[in-house]
């Protein structure tokens, strides 16, 4: 198991976000977490990434417990994220917040090498390399937030919703890129509000609703679930 | 208003206008970098200064030199000021990063609010300066005369003093330098990065910490080599001279921009100029009063001040 995730809680000051969740992630799987708006999904990769501390339960990543971890080593651990609202860094250039990514490793031609492949996968940022960041539009940002998050060549890739803000297209295209990267070998944990796109995507799912799991399954199986679909699904 | 004897002087206020804006220049860097990094405030930088002026007098005194003492020879004299400017950059350094480490982070570690930074801020400035006021017995220090201080060259009506130079160079030396490593280097990077968001920047793998040590440690490396031109400049230090320099140094920062390096050294240097031309103008009883309205004015039309941007934003 890469990720375990263990009746995990979390405080916002007194008040409680995440009311012991538990989850896990297997190697080579994508694994969605779906819910509404304030539901917990932002939160729960946070305490994932070590962005905020955990008040109880555990998170054990690739046979060790990180939960007290910083974040900066969990980066060096493995665990790679394209935060929510994309985090780009607004003064710096698509080359350099690419470069960013990279920041804890050491290998120059492995860093080359990932630096093709990301240019591969979403030629528009080779394109702009010279562009500030902060300039990019919104869906260019979310395609450098994911590529840079790809740069720091993570055992698990924490995707929370990189199809906000995209036209339909582009939300066609980011989906199909989640699958390629996934094939290549990289673990996925994806928080989105598409669902419908998400789950057919997804290995698993989890629904989280108010800082409980409330439901799990297969993609499959969730994308069928009458309460599912209602909720999340946009159908009767 | 004296039009006439700002016409004569213009040569020599420029001069010594450049002068005093490199030191204000240089300690408006550690404002500057402290600022963009965690929008704070650092008013114990002016101490952070001021114990570099004592630092570099030390040093001399090592040497057997005091206010009494006669020029030593010119390659002599810039070895000592050599050796001073490691000395101060280093004990500068030092004092900035005891205060981060012992004042500021518990704070961050609870999370503290804006109020209790500042508080402490001005705190430990006033403690640093009572502890130099009282380990000095509040003297003036006086500190020797190290270069010859006739003319080192002069074009027409022009001429600079070696001091002069030699603090204009430095000043230039250091600014480009920290502007290289800023913008240039993987260190250089990780502090854009937190200054333009710091939680990315963790998940970039870049350790908040040991970006906001570093950047104590380079404003106080960059107030201490001040502080030795300062000595050289007025002749003498004093457990007080960060209050009025750190303040004026400050208000450079936020003339050029704060947060922005560049902005910090335009800003420096501007306000030199400014306070020299002025007090040409108006008599010098005014200076301190004139660099302060300008202040004041630029910012009404310049609410971010000459360049305005953070220090994140800054690009080479
Ligand atoms: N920094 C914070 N301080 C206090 N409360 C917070 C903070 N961040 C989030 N919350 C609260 O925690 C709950 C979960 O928020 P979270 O951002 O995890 O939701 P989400 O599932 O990601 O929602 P969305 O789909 O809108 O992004 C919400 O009720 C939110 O208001
Ligand atoms: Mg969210």
């Amino acid at each position: 198991m890469l990720l375990e995730i263990d009746n995990l809680k979390l405080l916002y000051g007194r008040i409680e976000a995440l009311h012991g969740i538990s989850l896990h992630v297997e190697q080579g799987e994508i694994v969605a977490l779906i819910g509404a708006n304030g539901a917990g999904k932002t939160t729960t990769m946070k305490a994932i990434s070590g962005l905020h501390a955990i008040s109880g339960g555990s998170i054990r990543f690739d046979g060790t417990d990180v939960s007290r971890l910083r974040a900066d080593l969990r980066v060096i651990r493995g665990i790679g994220q394209s935060p929510e609202g994309r985090g780009v860094f607004p003064g710096m250039t698509v080359l350099e917040n690419l470069e960013m990514g990279a920041y804890t490793r050491r290998d120059k031609a492995d860093i080359a090498k990932d630096l093709a492949m990301v240019f591969d996968l979403f030629p528009r940022l080779h394109e702009r390399r010279k562009q500030a960041g902060g300039t990019l539009s919104g869906g260019e940002q979310q395609m450098l937030a994911v590529g840079r998050a790809l740069m720091t060549r993570p055992k698990l890739l924490l995707l929370d919703e990189p199809s906000m803000g995209l036209a339909p297209k582009l939300i066609q295209q980011i989906f199909e890129i989640i699958t390629r990267i996934n094939e290549q070998g990289t673990t996925i944990l994806l928080v989105e509000q598409n669902a419908q796109q998400a789950l057919s995507r997804a290995h698993r799912g989890y629904v989280l609703e108010t800082g409980r799991i409330v439901k799990e399954g297969t993609g499959q199986e969730l994308l069928h679930d009458p309460a599912v679909k209602e909720a999340y699904l946009g159908v009767a | 208003m004296d039009f006439a004897e700002l016409v004569r002087g213009f040569p020599e206020l420029t001069t010594t206008g450049l002068v005093q804006g490199a030191i204000y220049a240089l300690i408006a860097l550690g404002y500057t970098l402290v600022y963009g990094v965690l929008r704070l405030i650092n008013f114990a930088h002016s101490e952070v200064f001021m114990i570099g002026t004592f630092g570099a007098i030390w040093t001399w005194a090592a040497f057997g030199l005091d206010s009494n003492s006669g020029a030593p020879s010119v390659g002599r004299s810039l070895l000592l000021i050599a050796l001073a400017i490691v000395a101060a950059a280093l004990l500068s350094g030092s004092v900035a990063l005891l205060i981060e480490v012992t004042a500021y982070r518990p704070l961050r570690r609870r999370n503290a609010p804006p109020l209790a930074f500042l508080i402490t801020a001005i705190g430990a400035s006033y403690a640093l300066m009572e502890l130099m006021g009282t380990l000095t017995q509040r003297r003036q220090i006086g500190s020797p005369a190290l270069l010859p201080a006739d003319t080192l060259f002069s074009i027409g009506g022009w001429s600079v003093t070696p001091v002069q130079m030699l603090t204009l160079s430095v000043a230039i030396i250091m600014m480009v330098g920290l502007d290289w490593f800023v913008n240039r280097t993987r260190f250089g990077k990780g502090i854009r990065a937190v200054a333009q968001d710091a939680n990315t920047a963790a998940l970039m793998g870049v350790n908040k910490s040991r970006v906001i040590a570093l950047v104590f440690v380079l404003g106080g490396l960059m107030a201490g080599v001040a502080a030795v031109f300062s000595d050289m400049k007025s002749g003498n230090t004093r457990y007080n001279i960060g209050f009025l320099l750190g303040l004026k140094a400050f208000s450079a920062a936020v003339l050029g921009g704060i947060g922005n390096l560049r902005g910090a050294a335009i800003g420096g240097i501007m306000l030199g100029l400014v306070e020299n031309y002025g007090s040409a103008l108006f008599g010098s009883q005014w200076r301190d009063l004139i660099a302060f309205v300008v202040l004041i004015v630029l910012l009404m039309f310049r609410p971010t001040g000459l360049l305005g941007e953070s220090l994140g934003r800054a690009r080479a």
